[in-house]
């Protein structure tokens, strides 16, 4: 048996694979199938300081090879979070990744704050949501509103801090650098991808919200492409995620340069998806006698 | 915690078409079967789609390790999935979400159907046998579905088209109404078009009868992680928002839901 363990800004990890955010709410739904403890990691479902009641349905629509959805970033707010979601995910063996989000620099900061003091082990910063129509992605689309929020954040963050960016942008390598330069400790990506369907009988978008974010195996190899970018231009780890469904894209991700990966829609259609991919990676690691997953990441050998 | 969701590929052990687009499954699924509960629902994946489809459970024979489901096909997936022959095999998840809320065998219950809304009804009306009474609606005499199946079950069935082609002509609820009139049961489950399940609302409220509703709403997880299946409802503290079909219902309160 291979080594799976992965260490990610200190934070050892069992295994390479993290719960995406936003596909594993907060831990304890696919408890009725299989532990959480499968899982390296699960970032738990995006939060805000205050309540927030999400985008009116319906709220997601197949895709070729995917799905869009619009959420909204549903959920009870930290102290509901803390009070009543934390204390059930005790005593789990898996690292708790808090994903934060805000509406603005101020929102993100005292929710970070807020969360520091928590049993979380990480902080995932989430300035890439895609169906909110203040902060959110706003923040992520170019280096200044992504360093400021970061930077401020920074301040007040004593956990590993995590950003995750989005991919609708230019230059998402610019992006990395420039929360790296702030003092992130990791980058994830990508969020999702902005799309639209429209039903052409009535003529009105499928979602409510008209527009909403791409997940699935449709966007795979643009997260792939956008993690190389990255890992080439940064020096702190990255997290890819975006469409991996098997164990051979995580080993591919990984090549690109990820140092864990994250799963998240390929879990709706088989939820025992996560599982699947630890112990093909597990095996194909024996196979190829490889005896530490590390040894991959970044070894892709471009032309 | 022992798994109550169980996910895998089942065999079709029989499979007949009832109506225009509308197809009977029988799936052998022995540990979906055995904690399966009225009401609830499993999500089914459809080879080269996304995302599964949550169709609701018909009838649950735990002694035989097999479910009954009725589906329509609505869409490119409900047609992919409505291929799978006899003997064939069917990627199912379930059971999921909360199901109908049954009381003593011996108390009286009407079940409200309409439409594809009538299969999930077939379960619960089993329960309370012939101290039951089922008002089933649809668009005309060919998309009747499961007449027989209700009679069996023992209740006394109330047939509705909405053009006269088949029992009475009109709406469930006015059939509903005329029941209410002549005796008040102990509660009443309905499920079907957002229409019919407001009226059947408004009746169990003006009547001051129990009314227990089964929601639908477009599905990613179906587990509850995902939260895309949002349902409007009231909070106990009078406060609206977002309930989640998959896990907080498909069953809710009907005095719950923000129609």
């Amino acid at each position: 048996m291979a080594g799976l363990g992965v260490k990610i800004c200190g934070v050892e990890f069992k295994n390479p694979v993290i719960a995406a955010s936003g596909c594993f709410g907060f831990g304890q739904e696919y408890a009725k199938m299989y532990p959480a403890s499968v899982f390296g990691g699960i970032s738990l479902k995006g939060m805000t300081f205050e309540e927030r009641q999400g985008n009116p349905p319906p709220r997601i629509a197949e895709t070729p090879s995917g799905m869009l959805n619009s959420v909204g970033l549903q959920n009870p707010g930290v102290e509901a979070f803390l009070k009543h979601e934390l204390p059930a995910l005790k005593g789990v063996d898996t690292v708790l990744i808090a994903n934060a989000a805000g509406s603005t620099v101020e929102s993100y900061a005292a929710l970070v704050e807020r969360l520091s003091d928590s049993d979380v082990d990480m902080v995932e910063l989430n300035i890439s949501c895609p169906n909110v129509k203040q902060g959110g992605a706003a923040f992520g689309v170019t280096c200044e509103s992504a360093a400021s929020v970061v930077k401020a954040v920074r301040k007040v963050c004593k956990k590993p801090l995590i950003v995750k960016l989005s991919p609708n942008v230019t230059d998402i390598a610019a992006i990395a650098q420039a929360v790296e330069a702030e003092g992130a400790d990791a980058v994830s990506l990508i969020n999702t991808l902005l799309g639209m369907r429209i039903d052409i009988k009535t003529r009105r978008p499928v979602l409510k919200n008209n527009v909403g974010g791409l997940s699935g195996p449709a966007v795979f190899p643009v997260a792939v492409r956008m993690v190389w970018q990255v890992a080439s231009r940064v020096k702190i780890p990255v997290i890819g995620l975006g469409g991996i469904e098997k164990w051979q894209d995580a080993v591919e991700m990984m090549m690109a340069g990820a140092s864990a990966i994250q799963v998240g829609a390929a879990m709706f259609y088989d939820p025992y998806a996560p599982i699947k991919i630890i112990d093909g990676m597990n095996q194909w690691l024996d196979e190829q006698g490889i005896k530490d997953v590390n040894e991959i990441v970044g070894t892709v050998q471009p032309w | 915690m022992e798994p109550s969701v169980f996910q895998g590929s089942y065999p079709v052990v029989r499979k007949t078409a009832c109506a225009k687009q509308i197809y009977d499954f029988t799936v052998h699924c022995p540990d979906i079967a055995q904690t399966a509960q009225a009401g609830q629902f499993v999500h089914i994946k459809a080879a080269g789609f996304t995302l599964r489809r949550p169709i609701s459970i018909c009838r649950i024979d735990r002694e035989k390790g097999n479910i009954r489901i009725v589906m329509e096909v609505r869409g490119d997936g409900t047609a992919q999935i409505a291929q799978t022959p006899e003997g064939g095999m069917l990627d199912v998840m379930g059971p999921l979400g909360h199901g109908f809320q049954l009381l003593e065998p011996t108390e009286t219950a009407i079940v409200v159907g309409g439409g594809i809304g009538v299969p999930p009804m077939l379960e619960t009306v089993s329960h309370y046998g012939k101290n039951a009474a089922a008002i089933l609606g649809f668009r005309s005499a060919s998309a009747a579905i499961l007449e027989e199946d209700f009679q069996k079950a023992g209740c006394q069935v109330v047939l509705c088209t909405d053009d006269g082609t088949k029992g009475k002509k009109g709406f469930v609820t006015q059939a509903l109404k005329e029941s209410l009139e002549q005796t008040k049961p102990s509660i009443i489950y309905a499920c079907g078009p957002l229409p019919m399940l407001k009226g059947v609302a408004a009746l169990a409220k003006e009547y001051g009868i129990r009314c227990q509703v089964s929601m639908e709403e477009r599905m990613g997880c179906g587990i509850g992680a995902c939260l895309v299946c949002a349902c409007k409802t009231k909070r106990p503290d009078g406060e609206t928002g977002y309930s989640h079909v998959c896990k907080n219902g498909p069953v809710f309160n009907a005095e719950e839901v923000v129609f």
